[in-house]
């Protein structure tokens, strides 16, 4: 198939695609391949602060748990995350854009001004204010993110649908008596659904990042909760000397949303009906 | 075609391939092509036939993975571009080479003034190949060459040259925005203008304009034009010789008057009677133009062509040259007028 | 010797802009199709000529049902369908369709030919899978494709074939009159000549009549018989193709006719050409809207408008809008 050849030479994006299998099999088969198990949650204080060995390949943290499957067992955690609040995000967004795009008239304004407000103002901040009011905890956090995501999504599918509305194959639906329900649902929305993967896919490794950002902070996920940015945070004040229990988890996170940004990046060169061939 | 008057720009065997995700497509073919001095020439062809390639071939702008595996192009002698090489003609785009492109709307920026554009070719060639100014400081130089835009403007027909360029290219409707690139296209004083297809997006009216416009310009300054069109019609109104172009290959060429009126190839036989003004029943040509990645042997058009014979497909046939004219077809053994 | 007309327009005017503006002032208003009356009969072709803005489009968008007219009547059969806002002006005007000046581009570029020509039934409430599958199969016959097309994506057809397959997509739905927009540009010569004649033939076999939308004379001239002309919102001329090839009233038909190639290779020199580039619509010139480029205006012109009126006693529905028509 064309799209898989030309996929496949874009060396970047099958990194990325890659990575993300990789991420994701961890996600799935880690937890039965742990070399502590018993060391996940459970401290063990005589062996605190021992740097990577052959037994912990990652070393151990200030309560003497297993960074290694600490790691393993956050990739899972990290994942449902960023997956959860992308789904809620684009549950919220893509609807609302649609709408506003295809249509004219005062409820297309405000979703618009609305979706603008959220725009304006720093993601972080915004979600750092709204983690900080629902209380602390992971839920909280992943509220905070999908409250606001959503606008990003807003603002692609938006984009898209005021360009579709013009193009020529949706004036002929309309000269051809095609209902809007119909043009809405069965071609604006397949046509849009190419960005939102994108943008969806793009978004994964930044609410990764966003979620350990507010795990650092503090306003995220709890102890003893393995989340990578909390790993951090807590192994913070011993820095320089223990560098790995900082350094491991980072890694992670790095490489996470590497994978995830590569994957989307190569998606966008891939949205091209173009592509298509009929099989004949 | 007589050998006695020289040719300006002379094109030679010339085949050029481009590299594709699917394999090598061979655009171009074995094209043979002269333009005499003076004379305006038209290149017609059906989309796919090459003849934009050509254009890009003689300006030295090849696509990235384009290059010549046969033939050349000579300007006066000089080598444009020859067998293997990807471009050469740097020197000469601009400067002896002026390019009328066929989107007016396109090929001018709209963030910068029409002076800055048009003003660009002469800060680099200057206006002549001999150009006095070149060593002037650059306030001289630009009011030199303001001096030379307005009156070449005036040249072209646009009102208010003066102001003409202090305004944004869509502040000028297409018809004037051809005029404004074909004054660019002067602007450095060159011998031969190449034009691809500069009229198709004009309306009939403002299309009449321009190719007057043309012909008088080539007219008054000496110049030779290099035509490429799809429109028999256009031809018909501005040209002195033809060639016909059919997927990468030049088919048949000679004065346009004894082609249309009695065209000697196949191809060019079955196309002028597709004409809604020829056509008897409205039929095209059957089947469609090969891809140039699959390229039939031979002479290109014989799966088309009612009057293929074997030797068809074994040999790209031998041009027959006489009167001015030449025809690359099996059946044709002599031409005259 | 004429039949009765199937659709008739009465002093139809269609306009951009106008209303006002969320801030400021009114908006400015474009009269894009400025009062035109027009008759279409069963079953023939009539060529609406004129340059790009003249609004030949937007005259036949109107008809379609796209745009909403501001002033004037529509009949179709007789009954009237206009005042309508679009939706509803496309239920009451099932016999009419539309193709795509780009056929290609008006095909959803995600969905197979197939896909897309069973979708356009449904629409049309045919419930039955079967009979879609005949229709569809027998209109792609019509136009000369098979059903292996089906399968095909909209980049993978030639210009040809997207121009076969915009008309059989419209003509499963069994119209009576076809609007053709500019149904041959960008396409070759030989490409041309084969949708011509798939027209033509198309035309007879299935009765139905066309509003050919073109600015190539040398196509209209051999398709039509009747042929209108416009010039910037307003039908010029209009008449027989026959007459107003060979002895064209108007001035702008004149010079539109003269300014058109032909093969007949002849001297630029000789042709006269029209100064000037068409006024903008937002600022049609007062009487005849041709004044500012006729070598024959006068004081009249720019005073009074002309409306259409019989170009001689004798010439049969030849109309022009000239104070100084040819006779």
């Amino acid at each position: 198939m064309l799209i898989v050849r030309k996929f496949l030479r874009d060396v970047a994006a099958v990194l990325g695609f890659v990575i993300i299998c990789v991420v994701i099999g961890i996600a799935i088969f880690g937890p039965f391949l742990l070399p502590h198990p018993d060391l996940v949650f459970d401290s063990d204080i005589l062996r605190r602060f021992e740097p990577p060995s052959a037994e912990f390949w990652f070393g151990t943290d200030n309560l003497g748990r297993d960074i290694f499957s600490r790691v393993i067992i956050g990739t899972r955690g990290a994942l449902m995350v960023a997956l959860t609040v992308v789904a809620i995000a684009i549950a919220i967004g893509v609807p609302l854009g649609i709408y506003a795009g295809y249509t004219t008239g005062w409820p297309a304004e405000v979703i618009m001004r609305v979706t603008d407000v959220f725009l304006a103002v720093p993601q972080l901040i915004l979600a750092l204010a709204i983690a900080q009011l629902a209380g602390r905890g992971l839920g909280s956090a992943m509220a905070a993110l999908a409250l606001t995501y959503w606008p990003f999504f807003c603002r692609t599918v938006y984009a898209e649908t005021r360009r579709l509305r013009h193009t020529v194959f949706i004036e002929a639906l309309q000269g051809l008596g095609a209902s809007k329900t119909r043009i809405l649902f069965v071609h604006v929305l397949p046509n849009v659904a190419s960005p939102i993967i994108v943008r969806a896919t793009v978004g994964m490794g930044f609410t990764i990042l966003t979620t350990a950002l507010l795990g650092f902070l503090g306003v995220g996920a709890t102890p003893p909760n393995p989340d990578w940015g909390l790993a951090i945070a807590e192994s913070r004040e011993y820095l320089p000397d223990v560098w790995w229990a900082a350094t491991f988890p980072g890694l992670a996170i790095l490489i996470t949303v590497l994978g995830f940004n590569l994957f989307g990046d190569g998606l966008r060169d891939l949205i091209d009906p173009k592509l298509r061939r009929s099989r004949s | 075609m007589s050998g006695t008057d020289t040719a300006l720009l002379e094109i030679r065997d010339l085949s050029v391939a481009v590299g594709t995700d699917e394999g090598t497509a061979s655009i171009l073919d074995g094209v043979n092509l002269r333009l005499t001095p003076g004379s305006i020439h038209g290149v017609v062809g059906e989309s796919g036939c090459g003849k934009s390639t050509l254009i890009k071939a003689i300006l030295g702008l090849l696509p990235a993975r384009g290059r010549a595996t046969e033939g050349s192009i000579t300007l006066q002698g000089r080598a444009l571009l020859a067998a293997g090489q990807k471009s050469a003609a740097q020197s000469a785009r601009g400067r002896d080479i002026g390019f009328i492109p066929q989107d007016p709307l396109l090929a001018l920026n709209p963030v910068f003034r029409v002076g800055d554009q048009l003003r660009e070719a002469m800060w680099q060639y200057g206006m002549s190949a001999d150009d006095p100014q070149r060593n002037q400081p650059r306030a001289v130089r630009r009011r030199v060459y303001d001096q030379r835009l307005v009156e070449l403007l005036r040249a072209v027909q646009l009102p208010d040259p003066e102001q003409a360029l202090q305004r944004y290219p869509h502040q000028f409707s297409g018809g004037q925005r051809q005029r404004l690139l074909i004054a660019a296209a002067l602007a450095c004083g060159p011998q031969i203008v190449l034009a691809d297809e500069p009229t198709t997006a004009l309306d009939v009216t403002t299309q009449l304009q321009i190719l007057k416009l043309l012909r008088q310009l080539a007219r008054e300054r000496g110049l030779s034009m290099l035509f490429v069109t799809h429109d028999f019609g256009v031809v018909a109104q501005l040209c002195d010789t033809v060639t016909v172009m059919y997927a990468g290959q030049t088919i048949e060429s000679g004065p346009v008057a004894a082609t249309m009126s009695n065209p000697r190839h196949p191809y060019t036989r079955m196309l002028l009677a597709c004409h809604p003004e020829r056509s008897q029943e409205l039929k095209g040509i059957p089947g469609a133009v090969p891809s140039p990645l699959r390229a039939p042997s031979g002479c290109r058009f014989h799966p088309r062509c009612p009057e293929m014979v074997a030797d068809c497909q074994r040999a790209r046939p031998e041009a027959v040259s006489g009167a001015a004219r030449m025809v690359a077809c099996v059946h044709c053994h002599e031409v005259a007028a | 010797m004429s039949a009765a007309p199937i659709l008739s327009l009465s002093d139809i005017t269609t306009v951009y802009g106008g209303g006002k503006r969320a801030f400021g002032g009114p908006r400015a208003e474009v009269r894009a199709v400025d009062g035109v009356s027009l008759e279409l009969r069963e079953g023939e072709a009539l060529g609406l000529v004129g340059e790009s803005g003249c609004g030949k489009t937007t005259l036949a968008k109107t008809i379609l049902g796209l745009l909403t007219e501001k002033s004037g009547s529509i009949r179709l059969g007789g009954q009237v369908v206009s005042g309508l806002r679009p939706e509803a002006a496309r239920r009451a005007r099932p016999s009419i369709h539309y193709v795509h000046q780009d056929p290609g581009a008006a095909l959803d570029p995600w969905w197979t030919v197939g896909h897309a020509l069973d979708e356009t039934l449904r629409i049309h409430g045919v419930r039955d899978r079967r009979e879609r599958a005949a229709r569809i199969a027998e209109m792609l016959m019509a136009v000369g494709l098979d059903t292996s097309f089906l399968s095909r994506y909209p980049h993978e057809l030639s210009g040809g074939q997207q121009r076969r397959i915009g008309l059989a997509r419209i003509l499963t739905l069994r119209p009576r009159i076809v609007i053709l927009d500019e149904p041959t540009s960008g396409l070759d010569l030989s490409v041309q000549a084969t949708v011509l004649g798939l027209f033509n033939d198309l035309r007879h076999r299935l009765g139905l009549t066309y509003l050919f939308v073109s600015h190539d004379l040398s196509v209209v001239r051999r398709m039509c018989d009747r042929v209108a002309i416009m010039y910037l919102g307003r039908i010029v001329e209009i008449g027989p193709t026959a007459q107003i090839f060979a002895a064209p009233a108007h001035h702008y038909t004149r010079a539109l006719l003269a300014a058109s190639p032909t093969l007949t290779p002849g001297s630029l020199d000789d042709m006269p050409s029209l100064r000037d580039d068409p006024p903008s619509p937002t600022a049609v010139p007062s009487g005849c809207a041709f004044r500012t480029r006729c070598a024959h205006a006068d004081e009249q012109c720019r005073v009074e408008r002309p409306d259409l009126a019989a170009v001689t006693d004798t010439a049969h529905g030849h109309l022009a809008a000239c104070h100084h028509a040819f006779p």
